[in-house]
């Protein structure tokens, strides 16, 4: 068992990983999760919202996250390196991709 | 029930595809995501940096911020420019083109030629035809007088990468457009003539208006590739002269494998993707659902 660890932690070593960005993807990771689980605990059809395409769950998730990571970057470029605010701006485009998209 | 239920069992098949895809593409890029927080002095050792390559790659006025956005203007520079060239261009080969008999295959193969031509030898091609010493193309405007050398002028490297994206791609749009006038029933025309309608009207009215969706995709495509070339301009300037051809993926590969700064490169990479990624979403979203809007109408051609 000692050994397996150990292997593990040589063969993840290449990966440079900090417990940060396993947090980041851990995140993505479980909110995939769960949307899956929802998908199979109450299947959906696709609605068109305001940008008159159809969109599922997964699409506004992903809308969602590709907006997250454009508003977090202009950010950093435009406020400064304190992302809370930023986060909380990510969430409420969340909401709303959610509700209107 | 009416309805038949979705059996989502089937994603089971995808499975081994998801596997191969996790090797190859989520973790790389999940260790570009680890190396974008960190810097390193090699030898597998890394320290924790937090956001700040990319603070420092949003900043227009730190080294690495000047030369991302150098890059990045000079890269969207580059596609407006082969756009505005390519687009016109390939509507007006695809007007010209045979409509029926031997000569539409022949034109065909033609017009698929450079497009079955591997980059670097396109860009081998070029720059051994424009050099100014040996090239034909080099030597003949050295000859009329114009002064032409790609290696040294800025206006000659640009002119030379601009007309070898021409002459590579102008094909494809003129293709996708060809495919779309073929679309066109002859009623069409007929009516026109009946109306005694111009050339021009028959353009805007019947012809372009029949290709709207084809040039989409065209000047997506378009877009996509020329944002992300690497290899003509790698193989025919190098980048050069001076930086005055690096665009976004050379300046990557230079950063990246030549001064080995992982952990600003891997931040640029990331930018970089995020971009090609919403602009492949769209890319994408305009694809699949252009034209629902209205109804289809069948016609037979």
């Amino acid at each position: 068992m000692e050994e397996t660890t150990s292997h593990l932690a040589e063969n993840l070593a290449w990966m440079a990983w900090t417990w940060q960005t396993g947090v980041f993807f851990a995140v993505i990771a479980s909110l995939l999760v769960i949307l899956t689980v929802i998908a199979v605990w109450k299947p959906e059809r696709a609605r068109v919202g305001v940008l008159g395409i159809p969109t599922t769950r997964g699409d506004r998730f992903f809308i969602t996250l590709l907006g997250s990571a454009f508003i977090n970057l202009a950010w950093l470029a435009l406020v400064g390196p304190e992302l809370g605010w930023a986060l909380a701006l990510c969430l409420v485009y969340a909401l709303a991709v959610f509700r209107l998209v | 029930m009416m309805e038949k239920p979705l059996n989502n069992r089937a994603w089971l098949l995808v499975a081994p595809v998801f596997l191969i895809v996790a090797f190859s593409a989520i973790l790389p890029i999940m260790t570009v995501v680890n190396y974008s927080v960190q810097d390193t002095f090699g030898n597998n050792q890394f320290f924790w940096n937090g956001l700040g390559w990319f603070q420092e790659l949003l900043d227009p006025s730190t080294e690495l911020g000047g030369r991302f956005f150098d890059a990045l203007w000079r890269n969207l520079m580059f596609s407006a420019i082969i756009l505005a060239i390519e687009v016109p261009l390939g509507i007006l080969v695809a007007l010209s083109m045979p409509r029926d008999g031997w000569k539409v295959a022949a034109t065909l193969v033609l017009m698929a030629l450079p497009l079955l031509i591997p980059w670097n030898v396109v860009g081998t091609i070029w720059q051994v035809f424009a050099r100014a010493d040996i090239g034909l193309a080099g030597w003949a405007l050295n000859a009329l007088g114009i002064p032409y050398n790609y290696t040294g002028d800025v206006i000659s490297a640009w002119v030379t990468i601009v007309v070898m994206d021409v002459w590579h791609w102008t094909s494809l749009v003129a293709l996708l457009c060809y495919a779309g006038l073929k679309s066109i029933p002859d009623a069409y025309y007929q009516a026109a003539r009946i109306d005694g309608a111009s050339r021009w009207a028959i353009f805007t009215t019947i012809q372009l208006p029949k290709m709207k969706r084809v040039l989409l995709i065209a000047v997506l495509l378009r877009f996509m590739d020329s944002f992300m070339i690497y290899t003509e301009p790698f193989v025919l300037t190098g980048g050069g002269p001076g930086n005055a051809t690096t665009f976004l993926s050379i300046d990557l590969v230079k950063l990246a494998l030549g001064q080995f700064d992982l952990g600003k490169a891997a931040a640029m990479s990331l930018v970089y993707n995020l971009i090609v990624l919403a602009v492949c979403w769209v890319f994408y979203t305009v694809m699949t659902h252009a034209g629902t809007e209205r109804p289809v109408r069948e016609i037979a051609s």
